[in-house]
């Protein structure tokens, strides 16, 4: 909840949302090991893990980090920060056009 | 001299200087792990075989050590919420029982460690154990910049409660934010090199 609040009944109030949060993550942890014991073939399981991932990751951002209720600026770094991010991961698949000596790119999925 | 805007905001950014400066310093750390999960991709996408991470490594010790993260997180905002409601007492124990998991988090890694250096399984086996070392080394020293810090919040800094309350809890609300970092951090590692 609210860094900036500083009721104690503000303070109560987020001490509930913080145990739905982390019920919520035990949750979700759960799924995440369930679906790898399927054994989905390497896209499917890669999206549903990244997903699961997304979301578990975002909770503890908005929640536990009180990125919810947060000053423009960190905002403003963090957009950046995620532009930065996305290039990067996005990078070394522009290499799997690009055909390696000896392997035969594409076919590791 | 008395350092500016330790409990109070610039009224440029809104912020105190420490969390301004805390969140710059995880965008730093964002880039950080990027450059090597980037790696990981790199790698995995230009191999011909690449291993599944649930055949190589123990799911259940690395979803023990989610769980065990997760909850240090809760205890950590736990920590601070204490001092927000002027509890010393629970904030003494719900740090120290951040503080304890953590532990518990690298006793676990440790085991897994062996294991495998006396499998002969090291960082130089083969190139996923290479980057699997590399990101959970890294990963690793976090949590022990995060016990280092904890701790001394938890005992010679907690002195400044006395002193400066308001700027002693901003504290831990820095130290907080760094850790659940180091959580979320794990939240990606975990599925991406055990269960993929």
């Amino acid at each position: 909840m609210d860094a900036h609040a500083h009721s104690v009944d503000d303070i109560k109030k987020s001490v509930k949302t913080y145990m739905m949060v982390f019920g919520a993550l035990m949750v979700l942890t759960i799924i995440t090991v369930g679906v790898s014991y399927v054994h989905l073939p390497v896209v499917a399981a890669v999206t549903v893990a990244l997903i699961v991932a997304t979301i578990k990751g975002s909770l503890v951002a908005m929640f536990f980090m009180h990125l919810l209720h947060e000053r423009k600026v960190i905002y403003w770094v963090l957009m950046l920060t995620v532009v930065f991010f996305i290039f990067m991961m996005f990078v070394p698949l522009l290499t799997n056009s690009n055909k390696i000596p000896g392997t035969t790119p594409g076919t590791m999925w | 001299m008395e350092i500016p805007y330790t409990v109070d905001v610039r009224p440029d950014t809104g912020l105190s200087n420490g969390k301004f400066g805390v969140w710059l310093f995880l965008a730093s750390e964002v880039m950080l792990f990027a450059a090597l999960f980037s790696s990981y991709i790199l790698l995995r996408v230009g191999s011909v075989e690449w291993p599944h991470g649930y055949e190589e490594l123990s799911v259940p010790m690395a979803f023990f050590n989610t769980v065990v993260l997760i909850t240090s997180s809760v205890t950590m905002v736990m920590a601070w919420a204490s001092l927000k409601m002027n509890d010393f007492g629970k904030f003494r124990l719900y740090l120290g029982l951040t503080i304890l998991l953590s532990f518990v988090f690298l006793i676990v890694k440790y085991f897994e460690y062996s294991h495998h250096l006396h499998a002969g399984e090291g960082p130089w086996h083969n190139t996923y154990y290479a980057i699997y070392f590399t990101i959970t080394g890294l990963h690793g020293l976090h949590i022990i910049g995060g016990i280092v810090v904890n701790a001394y919040l938890w005992g010679p800094g907690a002195k400044m409660w006395q002193t400066a309350k308001e700027r002693f809890t901003n504290r831990i609300e820095i130290a907080g934010l760094y850790w659940h970092f180091v959580d979320l951090v794990w939240i990606f590692l975990f599925p991406v090199l055990y269960l993929l």
